[in-house]
This record gives C-alpha cells, sequence and structure tokens, in this order.
C-alpha cells in the first residue's frame, strides 16, 4: 500500500515550463497558489520568500533538524529536503493553518499548557511531526510519540515537556476539545 | 545552501522516463523520495543537469505477495513497511529496516529504490535484502533484466543499474512457515547510519534444524556484504546458542570493517559477533518452530 | 504588607507562546525588506594557510552580483574584532583578529571574502566561483601539541601559542598536599562541543541616508554589547547604529560574541544602500560559530583517610580556538578558576590555566561557560577518592560540605557563597531515588554479571553575572548591572522594559509576574519589552544565569519605585497620610475606611492627567532602575543517575534521573522546571554523544548533524524534578539563576554512574559504547 495522495488541480503533469521555470500549483492550509519557480527552489524556501509563510524554519539544511516540517497530504515531511516543483498538485499544512478563526488547535493548547517550547525556533517542526501522529493514534505511548518526534530537534525543553504535551494533546482530541 | 541550477521533468509513463534517460546518460538523476539525493545536491556535491522525477509513474508503489514471492515496487516508501500488515505478520526483518532508517519524515518520503540505488555500505535495505537473495529488476531501453542483489552492489554509491535503466522492483522468495527474520542495527543515536547492521533471515525444519540461512552484514565493507562462511557452518544444525556463538564468530571474521567516528575496527568487528548471534536468536524465535 | 493576589511563584502559562505555536514568531532570517540583496561568505577550506591570490573578477561577472570584497576592500572600513574580556595578570596576548583573514587563514572556515548578489542563488553561485589560492601551513589543533617546543605559532606575538598564564590560588595549597594521607590525580578531558542553537545566526543591516542611521537586526543575546562593539571596530557612532534581536532562537552563549560577518553586513548596507541579509546554514554554523569547552585537565586531589578533602590543584589546559572572541578569555578562568571547591569546605587550592591558539573555530561561552568544566572535574575526583578509600560517594560529599550554618560562605578560592543547604538537596534526591535499595540491588546484581550504577553530582554555581565592580576587576568591558523601566500607562496598562534578552527562558512572562504582584496588575496587562537599543534602558542581555536574579532585580526595584510614587499620589487624592494606607490587590485603601480607595490606575490616569498631584511629585507613572548586585548568587543541587550497561556492547541506557535543585526562590515553577529539562539534556549530552572532531588538517569533521550528535527524544531520559527553596539573601527577589544548573550538574552525574557500573576510575567525555566496552573487555 502507497502512501495516499490526495491532489488538487490542476492534475500533476500538466506543468507548464518556459525559461527553465515552472509554473505549479500547491494547496496551502486550504489556499491554492499558482506561481512559477526555479526547479531548485526548495520547499521551504517557496513557502518562506514566496508565501511568506515564515513559521515553517531552516535549521539545518541537511534534513536532520526538522525545524522545517510541513504535512505533505497529512504526512510530515521536511520541506528542506524537497523541491518546490514536488509539491506540484499537493496540498501542504503549515503551522499558520492550525489555528483557526483565531482559536489555537488543542495541540497548540497542550504545548501552551504543558510549557512544550521555550525559544519555539523548532516548535512548529514538532508540533506538525506530533500532529501526524495524532491524527491516527490519540493516545499514544511515551515511546511512540518520542518516536514520531524523533527527527525533530530540541535544544531547548530536553523534550520531556514536548512529550507530555503531545500526549495531552491525544487526550484532548480524544475527549473532542479545542 | 542552495543546489546548482539543473532542468526537472517529470514523467508520466515509464516509456517516457527511460527515453529521458537514455538521452541524458549521466547527466540525468532520477528523484525518488530525495532523500540522499538533495542533501548531496544542496552541498553541490553532485550537478546533475536534469533531474527525472518519477513520482508519478504509476504502478511502481505496491508490497503484495504473488506466486512464490513478495513483490515490492521501487517507489515503495519506507513507512509503507512500517505500516503494512503483511510485513508486520511475515516479513518482520523488513518492519525493522522501516523503524530504524532514518526519522519518521525521512521514511514517509524514502523510498526502497532509491535507498538501494544510492548504494551506501550501510544500506539497512540492500543488507536485508542480501539476507533474502533478493532479485532486483531494472528496466532501460531494451526491456527488463533481472539482477541479483549480490551482484547490484557493485562499489560504495556504484550499482550495476545503467545510466538509462530504473529500477522498478524487488521481488524476494515468499515467506513460508518456519522462516523468521531479522534486522539489527547498531547505531550511534537515532537517524544516523548503521555502525554496523546485520540482517539475517532463516527457515527451520520442524525439528528446529537450519534447513537454510542467509546473513547480510550492514557497514563493514564497500558494500553490504553476505557473511557466507557463517552461513554454510549454520546450515543443516540445530538452531541454538552453540551453533549461533560459533557462526557469529565467523561472520565476525568474515567483516572487513574500518575505523571512523562511528567506531574502531575491533569494536565493529566485536559488535557484528554480538549482533550476528543477536539476530539469529531473533530470527529463530519468530520462526517460531 | 498585605496582598492577596499572588502572581509571584504561580505556573503561570507563558505569553509568547501564542506568537510561536501559530507561526508568527519574529526570528531575524523570517525579515525580508524590500530591495535585500544577500551576502555570502568565501570561507577557508585549510586550518592554516597564507594566501597567495585570491581572483573575484569570475564572480564579479555573475549576472546578479553586485559587489565581491576582500579584506584589502574592508581596510580602513572595518576594523579588526575586539575581545571584550582582558583578563589582568596573566600576561594576556590580543593579536589582531580581522574581519576577512589578511595574508594568513587560521582556521578552517575562516572568510576570506564576501560575495553580494541579488538573490541567494546566485550569492551561492558567485561564491563557488571566487579563486583562492593557499599555500598551506603547519596546523595544530589540539593544546598539548600546539604548546610544545617547535609547534607551528598561529601569531606572531604568540610564538609558543600561549595566549595567556592565569594563576588563581587560595590557602595554604603545598601544605595541605604534604599533610594528606591520600592524594588522588586524573587527567581530564572536557572536550569541545558545538553550541547547536537551533536558530543558526543571521544578520539584516539597513541604512538610512536620510538619517544617517544603521540597523542590525541580529541573532544576538545582548544588543547593547553588539553595539557598543560593532561601533568601534566600525568607527560609527554608537547613537546613529540600532541593534535589534528579535526573537532568537536560542543561544546557549554562541550569540554572546560579535562575529566579524555582522560587521561586514553593516559595511555593505552602508556601501550598498540596500538591506543585506546574511543567514547562515548548519555546515556555516558548525565552522564559524563559537564552539565551547575543550579543556586538558590536570587534577590532584588531596586528603585524609577517613576522606576530609583538604585541598585541590588543577592545571588545566584551554583551547580558545584561532583568535580571542568576546568574552574567550575570562570563560576558562574568571567563570572555572574560583569554582573548583564546589561544595565543599575546601582549605586550599590553586588553579593554572594556560590559554592556548589552535587552527580551530574561536571558542567561547557555551551554556554553564567555565562551570561546568570546574564542577565536572571536582566531582569526578572526588568520585576517584571514594573509591580509592572505599567510601560511599555520598558519605563523602556529606562529610565535606560547607554546613548549612556556615553562610554566607567565604570559599578558599576568594567567594562569598551567599546561601546553600547542600546537605537538604543530597537528602532529598537519595531518599527520592530509593538510594540504599539501589546500592542493595547493585551490590546483587554484580554477583549475577549485572551492571548497573549509580552516579551523583553534588554542585554549586556561580551565577548572576554579577556586581560590575567585582567583573570589572576582572577585566571584563562592562558592568553586569541590571536595567529597566517600568511604566504605567494611563489606563493602567504597563509596559516593562528590560535589559536583558530572553531568547526561550521566560521573562516576557516572568517579568511580568514580577510586575503583577508588585502592583496589583494582571499579567495579561504588562507587556515586556526587550532586545531594541532604541526602546530599553542600556542593558547587557542575556547569559551567565543573570536575568532572573540581576534584571528581574531590577524589574522588582523599578515596579517598587513605581509603588511609592503611587502611594504619594493616592495619599494626596485620598487625603490622607502614606503610612495609612494599605496597599492590596492593586488598591490603595485607607486603613479603616474600606470605601477610601484608589485603584492603581486611577492612579495612573492621575499621574498621567497631573492636574492634581502631590506637591514636588513628576507627571507620570514610570521608574527606572539600575540595579547592581552586591554579590553572585549561588544556586546548587544534587543530581543522580542510574545507569544500566550492556556488558557485551558497552551501551548503556539510563534508568532514573533525579535532580533536585534549589534556585532560590521561585518566579514561576513551571519554567524554573523547563530550564532544568533542558540543561540536563545538554550535559548528559556532552557525557553521551557530542564532540567536535577535528582531523590532522585541522577540519572539522562534525561538520553537520549527522556527525555531530545532538540528542533527539529517544535518546532522552525522563528527568525527575525536585527542588528545596533557599533564597539569596542579597537579591530583592530572593532569587537565584536556574538556566545554566542543570547542564552544570549533569554531565558527572552520568559518568559518574557508568564508571561506578563498570569499576574504573574514569573514562573521557563522550562515553561512547566502544570506550565502556573497551573497559570491560581489556580487564
Amino acid at each position: 500500500m502507497a502512501t495516499k495522495r490526495r491532489k488538487v488541480s490542476p492534475k500533476r503533469g500538466s506543468i507548464r515550463r518556459e525559461n527553465g521555470s515552472h509554473t505549479i500549483t500547491v494547496g496551502v492550509n486550504g489556499r491554492k497558489y499558482t506561481r512559477p519557480v526555479e526547479p531548485r527552489v526548495l520547499l521551504v524556501d517557496f513557502i518562506r520568500d514566496e508565501l511568506r509563510l515564515t513559521g515553517t524554519h531552516v535549521g539545518c539544511d541537511t534534513s536532520h533538524c526538522g525545524a522545517c516540517t510541513v504535512l505533505l497530504d497529512g504526512h510530515s515531511v521536511k520541506s528542506c529536503t524537497m523541491f518546490a516543483v514536488q509539491a506540484d498538485g499537493h496540498e501542504i499544512t503549515t503551522i499558520e493553518g492550525l489555528a483557526q478563526h483565531g482559536r489555537l488547535h488543542p495541540i497548540q493548547e497542550a504545548f501552551k499548557a504543558h510549557h512544550g517550547l521555550q525559544c519555539g525556533f523548532c516548535t512548529p517542526g514538532v508540533v506538525l511531526a506530533a500532529l501526524e501522529l495524532l491524527q491516527v493514534e490519540n493516545a499514544p505511548s511515551e515511546d511512540r510519540i518520542r518516536t514520531a518526534i524523533s527527527g525533530n530537534l530540541c535544544r531547548c525543553t530536553g523534550y520531556q515537556n514536548i512529550v507530555d504535551s503531545v500526549a495531552a494533546a491525544g487526550e484532548m482530541m480524544r475527549l473532542g476539545k479545542g | 545552501m542552495q543546489p546548482h541550477s539543473f532542468d526537472y521533468v517529470r514523467p508520466q509513463t515509464l516509456a517516457k522516463a527511460i527515453q529521458v534517460l537514455s538521452e541524458n546518460g549521466n547527466r540525468a538523476k532520477v528523484l525518488a523520495g530525495g532523500q540522499s539525493l538533495i542533501p548531496v545536491l544542496k552541498l553541490r556535491l553532485a550537478n546533475p543537469r536534469v533531474l527525472v522525477d518519477i513520482n508519478d509513474l504509476p504502478g511502481l508503489a505496491f508490497i503484495e505477495e504473488r506466486g512464490e514471492q513478495l513483490r515490492i515496487g521501487a517507489l515503495s516508501r519506507h513507512r509503507d513497511f512500517e505500516q503494512s500488515k503483511l510485513i508486520r505478520g511475515k516479513y518482520p526483518i523488513f518492519s525493522d529496516v522501516a523503524t530504524v532508517l532514518g526519522d519518521p519524515q525521512v521514511r514517509n518520503l524514502g523510498t526502497i529504490g532509491g535507498a538501494l540505488a544510492h548504494a551506501d555500505p550501510a544500506s539497512d535495505w540492500g543488507t536485508a535484502l542480501l539476507a533474502f537473495e533478493a532479485e532486483l529488476i531494472a528496466r532501460g531501453p531494451n526491456g527488463a533484466r533481472t539482477i541479483p542483489v549480490d551482484r547490484f552492489f557493485k562499489d560504495t554509491f556504484t550499482t550495476a543499474l545503467r545510466s538509462s535503466e530504473l529500477l522498478t522492483e524487488i521481488r524476494v522468495p515468499k515467506s513460508e512457515p518456519g522462516d523468521g527474520g531479522a534486522y539489527l542495527k547498531l547505531k550511534r543515536k537515532t537517524g544516523d547510519f548503521a555502525t554496523i547492521g546485520v540482517a539475517v533471515q532463516l527457515g527451520l525444519d520442524a525439528k528446529r534444524n537450519l534447513a537454510g540461512v542467509r546473513i547480510g552484514l550492514a557497514a563493514v565493507g564497500s558494500t553490504p556484504i553476505r557473511a557466507t562462511g557463517a552461513e554454510k557452518a549454520l546450515v543443516g544444525r540445530k538452531a541454538g546458542p552453540t551453533a549461533f556463538a560459533e557462526a557469529a564468530k565467523l561472520a565476525s571474521e568474515e567483516a572487513r570493517p574500518s575505523s571512523d567516528l562511528r567506531g574502531s575496527e575491533e569494536y565493529k568487528r566485536a559488535m557484528i559477533e554480538v549482533y550476528t548471534r543477536r539476530a539469529l536468536e531473533t530470527a529463530s524465535a519468530r520462526a517460531g518452530r | 504588607m498585605a496582598q492577596t493576589m499572588k502572581v509571584f511563584g504561580e505556573s503561570v502559562l507563558r505569553k509568547e507562546d501564542d506568537r510561536f505555536l501559530t507561526g508568527r514568531g519574529s526570528f531575524v532570517a523570517d525579515m525580508l525588506p524590500p530591495g535585500t540583496v544577500f551576502a555570502k561568505f568565501v570561507r577557508s577550506p585549510y586550518a592554516h594557510a597564507r594566501i597567495r591570490s585570491i581572483n573575484t573578477a569570475k564572480a564579479r561577472r555573475l549576472p546578479g552580483v553586485l559587489d565581491v570584497l576582500t579584506a584589502q576592500d574592508l581596510k580602513d572600513q572595518v576594523g579588526d574584532i575586539i575581545t571584550a574580556w582582558t583578563i589582568p595578570n596573566a600576561n594576556l596576548k590580543t593579536p589582531a583578529y580581522p574581519p576577512l583573514a589578511r595574508e594568513v587563514v587560521r582556521y578552517a572556515g575562516e572568510a576570506v571574502a564576501v560575495v553580494v548578489a541579488e538573490n541567494p542563488f546566485v550569492a551561492e553561485d558567485a561564491r563557488d566561483l571566487v579563486e583562492v589560492e593557499y599555500d598551506p601551513l603547519p596546523v595544530v589543533t589540539d593544546v598539548e601539541t600546539a604548546t610544545k617546543k617547535g609547534g607551528a605559532p598561529l601569531h606572531g606575538d604568540a610564538p609558543d601559542n600561549v595566549a595567556f598564564k592565569w594563576t588563581l590560588a587560595g590557602g595554604d595549597v603545598d601544605k595541605v598536599f604534604k599533610e594528606a594521607d591520600v592524594v588522588v590525580s586524573q587527567r581530564f578531558v572536557n572536550q569541545r562541543l558545538q553550541p547547536t542553537a537551533m536558530e543558526p545566526r543571521a544578520a539584516i543591516a539597513q541604512f538610512e541616508p536620510g538619517t544617517r542611521e544603521l540597523t542590525l537586526h541580529v541573532t544576538s543575546q545582548n544588543p547593547f554589547v553588539h553595539r557598543l562593539i560593532l561601533s568601534i571596530v566600525l568607527k560609527y557612532p554608537e547613537h546613529l547604529i540600532r541593534v535589534i534581536a528579535p526573537d532568537v532562537g536560542g543561544g546557549f552563549g554562541s550569540k554572546i560574541p560579535v562575529y566579524p560577518w555582522e560587521a561586514i553586513v553593516c559595511y555593505l548596507a552602508m556601501r550598498l544602500g540596500r538591506p543585506v541579509k546574511w543567514v547562515e546554514d548548519r555546515m556555516e554554523n558548525f565552522v564559524a560559530t563559537t564552539h565551547g569547552r575543550d579543556h586538558v585537565q590536570y587534577v590532584d586531589l588531596a586528603a585524609k583517610k577517613d576522606g576530609t578533602i583538604l585541598g585541590i590543584k588543577a592545571r588545566v589546559l584551554a583551547n580558545l580556538g584561532a583568535y580571542l572572541s568576546t568574552a574567550a578569555p575570562g570563560v576558562p578562568t574568571i567563570l572555572f578558576g574560583f569554582m573548583v571547591g564546589g561544595c565543599y569546605a575546601i582549605q586550599a587550592g590553586r588553579v593554572e590555566v594556560t590559554g592556548v591558539f589552535t587552527n580551530t573555530t574561536p571558542v567561547d561561552a557555551y551554556r554553564g561557560a567555565g562551570r561546568p568544566e570546574a564542577l565536572f572535574l571536582l566531582e569526578r575526583i572526588v568520585d576517584i577518592l571514594a573509591r580509592k578509600l572505599k567510601k560511599d560517594p555520598a558519605d563523602i560529599r556529606r562529610k565535606n560540605f560547607i554546613p548549612a550554618d556556615k553562610f554566607p560562605y567565604a570559599t578558599a578560592m576568594g567567594l562569598t557563597y551567599d546561601s546553600g543547604n547542600y546537605p537538604g538537596t543530597l537528602n532529598k534526591a537519595l531518599d527520592k531515588v530509593g538510594y540504599e535499595k539501589l546500592r542493595k540491588e547493585q551490590s546483587e546484581g554484580r554477583r549475577n554479571g549485572r551492571l548497573m550504577g549509580i552516579g551523583l553530582s553534588t554542585y554549586v554555581e556561580l551565577c548572576g553575572l554579577g556586581p560590575s565592580a567585582v567583573v570589572t576587576s576582572t577585566g571584563f568591558a562592562g558592568g553586569l548591572w541590571g536595567a529597566s523601566t517600568v511604566r504605567l500607562h494611563p489606563t493602567g496598562k504597563a509596559t516593562v522594559y528590560t535589559g536583558g534578552h530572553p531568547h526561550g527562558q521566560g521573562e516576557e512572562t516572568t517579568f511580568a509576574q514580577i510586575v503583577a504582584e508588585e502592583l496589583g496588575l494582571s499579567v495579561a496587562d504588562i507587556e515586556v519589552v526587550h532586545g531594541d537599543t532604541k526602546l530599553t534602558p542600556y542593558g547587557q542581555g542575556t547569559y551567565g544565569s543573570r536575568t532572573g536574579p540581576v534584571e528581574g532585580g531590577s524589574v522588582a526595584l523599578s515596579a517598587r519605585k513605581v509603588k511609592d510614587k503611587a502611594r504619594k499620589i493616592a495619599a494626596h487624592l485620598l487625603e490622607a497620610r502614606e503610612e495609612d494606607l494599605e496597599f492590596a490587590d492593586g488598591k490603595f485603601v485607607v486603613k479603616g475606611s474600606p470605601k477610601a480607595a484608589k485603584t492603581i490606575q486611577e492612579i495612573a490616569w492621575a499621574a498621567y492627567m497631573a492636574g492634581n498631584m502631590p506637591k514636588g511629585v513628576e507627571p507620570v507613572l514610570d521608574a527606572t532602575t539600575f540595579y547592581d548586585p552586591t554579590n553572585f548568587v549561588f544556586p546548587f543541587g544534587c543530581h543522580v543517575c542510574v545507569v544500566d550497561v550492556d556488558r557485551e556492547t558497552g551501551q548503556v541506557k539510563i534508568r532514573r534521573y533525579v535532580a533536585v535543585d534549589d534556585v532560590g526562590n521561585q518566579i514561576n515553577p513551571m519554567i524554573v522546571e523547563g530550564q532544568i529539562h533542558g540543561g540536563v539534556l545538554q550535559g548528559l549530552a556532552q557525557a553521551m554523544l557530542e564532540q567536535s572532531v577535528y582531523d590532522e588538517n585541522g577540519n572539522l569533521l562534525t561538520n553537520s548533524l549527522i556527525e555531530y550528535l545532538v540528542p533527539t527524544a529517544l535518546e532522552a531520559p525522563r528527568i525527575e524534578t525536585d527542588s528545596t527553596v533557599t533564597p539569596s539573601p542579597h537579591n530583592p527577589l530572593g532569587v537565584k539563576g536556574v538556566g545554566e544548573t542543570g547542564t552544570i550538574a549533569s554531565s558527572q552525574a552520568y559518568v559518574n554512574a557508568v564508571c561506578d557500573a563498570v569499576g574504573v576510575d574514569h573514562i573521557d567525555m563522550p562515553i561512547t559504547p566502544e570506550k565502556v566496552w573497551r573497559v570491560l573487555h581489556t580487564k
């Protein structure tokens, strides 16, 4: 069974090319963006510099820190290790897409309630990686939580309050709060 | 960190992909999950003229038993193995690989085909597939050919694939009752490449005698290697501590590790022994006889 | 004072969290002013080489390239980088630290040229087109080789690569060593580390020709230090420079120093008239952002047979890297030497530190900065003594503690510890972990071949930097007082301006708590402003666990001044005497007439309208305080680590980690605990995983997060915390620092545990499974 990839129009493959740049259509946080991009533009730079959604951060460039984590069709990926052209036709969720109508998502509430962040730089990536887990499993064990965020480095928290935040978020989502 | 400029194509058919590869020869690179390739491009260690994104190619992502074989599409992502009930139930060695490789985000994008084509000496997949005597199917302008896995890895980062060929499928013998396998990886921390790794796939007969056993070793040579001496010493013997200890010792003698930041040659060799023994124990326990 | 609203001491949720959790933090790299151009640095692949030539022609020809500069172009424009800590009586050499290498490069990663282009891609393409020819010179990376005769000198004025020799002695060391029954000795390597704040460093400089104002947004822990040093380096008036450190993604010391590239970016902005942006990538961060630690220590401890410790000697070679970074000389001396006596009533001690230049990235402060290096050697050598005397490590500590009734306590090394109760934290930690039971399990397990170890670390930390007279006497170019303004607005809301610069420590919340407590305001009605030299009073920034005690102390004093002024106004408005007023819940009430009251908001309004002010009282309700503490603060505690060792592989698993800390009064226990968690993991990371490795050519092999092993959640243990509270007697809030305690405590707890498990005197950090395996397999 391959990872299911939900598509938004236009269909992949109809990608247009001119002067070395390609026109892509990407769904980001529910909104469609059609933009020309050079193939070598990384997804993270597209999100940050082109769409000016700067909550997705760059911490290492080599796919080892996870600060650039976004959800691609619901699955966490490192947007520094993917080209923007590859996201053509896909749906992306960034940290800016979680709070709805000014209300924090339960996972955001839980991170706040359990002091799951300090400097806040790694936080968006950690939250999205954890959210992928909670979408399929809302009472994960501590080991499952630690595994789910093991692609994200945090230098401030020692991870403990992150783990507790994720567990609490699972509970909130289970109870349908928030 | 920005790569050099390149052209990007995303063919919709296998034929088209092979055509683009044939036209560009060594100037083209295949982009599958990109988890090894993109960091290399960003570091400007490789500067291909064109990237051929194969993610739209139909029919390359599957994990299924067909006839006497387990067939795996090259675009299957590591995560697919983690989640597959078939794999968890009958091919736990692949579950082992898929849970110790990289990290969750890498596993969501990275593919088995990409990992094999990268041909890292520490390749977790390569090592596990050696223990299965897997067949790799490559397709090129002249059709498909089958490459046995132990002839696939030529050297560090070098495979038997021609520049016009695409790795499309991996086939391994179907798991039968009495078969069991395990992949154990020693690593410095989560997400690291193997310091060493040991893959064991074995079959036990009704008396717990070892009908067949194959052992793959990671990161102790220029490619993943087989511990054939250890395998021979085990066949026909009763599964148990004595046989396992002897075989583990042989495996450690067959290993050709070198000293680096992950450990000294001596330590790696010693760990091959420990991990081979432990992998044999786990595999035979999983064989369930 | 009657006070019913309790805010101080409560786990108030953080005000800063919402913006980070919604992706609306404002980090330097997030900014993109219109017209921004991008700088990239050409860095030397050689650790030591003479530059034969630099050819920038090809790079200049690339479309989109605006400028390519080398050292020659910077002459008379950007001066040499200066160190801010010129320690006295140490024969300190301060060789030139050029912004771009002149003639010679001295470490791999030193910048030799800068490229500016219209976009980052072109800048990087152009960087690859700059051609530099080098003639390699001999390379030294380790301190012992560097100081040997015939070693390769880096700087003409330090022919033996010695930057300084610094000695600190207290008591009669020779006498106590002569009288000792036992002397234990050990060589320790406190390895080099890469701080690895998750946010790489970044800078954006903008120049406004109309006002001639230069604005630098930069990843800094101390924007005023940046402004001061930049004004000297750029020879540009300090009042025309505005430094803003917005949200900063962790520092751990590595964002204290002023780096050459920050000055160059400023110069480029003035030269080009465009905003110039530079963001380092991680590999650049690892070679061009300061490293930490890197000591080789020879330690001797003298004791009596009964375990009484008499004296300690430490001879240390401290690697400073190729140049003296901003605080570099003070870290392995002042912040290290005074603490080698730790929690113990040691009669005498001598510390000799040789600072050494090598062909490596400059070394500066890293979380704990000097104090982890001191407490590690002490807590390790005490365990070695216990092993030698066959005594329980807990007993030997207890026997030597400075007694709780002896504070303030003057140490042999020359400090006065403010307050402490060391047996208190030790006992609490041992109870929590179940020490007796574990020891029993351990001896039973050993008979069955099981390897379990228990490691103790009882530490005390010097922090809350610091009294200005003391720190300036050590050669530090800056008083370390705290600065704050507390300003009530007409509607009774408040803004706090602080000289600290929190970057994860949560002072936007804790400082609001301080003011809320003092003035009876709601935390929600208080905004804490920091990090902008144009907005806040001149301040020293955040490092050395100083922000809570010193900047927080200042905030408390400002709030109290506001309250005093408010009392005058209230008395006037209520036609009462000041001493007849009571303050509670944000109101001044006339004693005995509860209806005669003025809220702090009403008083603020009156102070701004100012039509009815008491005689001699100025309008407006605000106050500014520059608080210079009378002493450092000395938090302390006991950490216990329990490990299980796999005999076959040498792998170590942490079974329990207990931390009992005393950081004085806690403003916000939730934040205190969070600081301890993070600090502990950073110290454990040094003990378990992290180290910088150079090859023989001076290339940093650990130049990516593949090879530099920062722990993930799966390597991190669960930390069981608890505390005792022994307030600092001299601090306005009774608080001590907490930012570094965990790091200072934890490394040796782990190493002690592993050594205890396998029965060996010492294993150098990081304790890889291979090192443990070697101990077990060579016995």
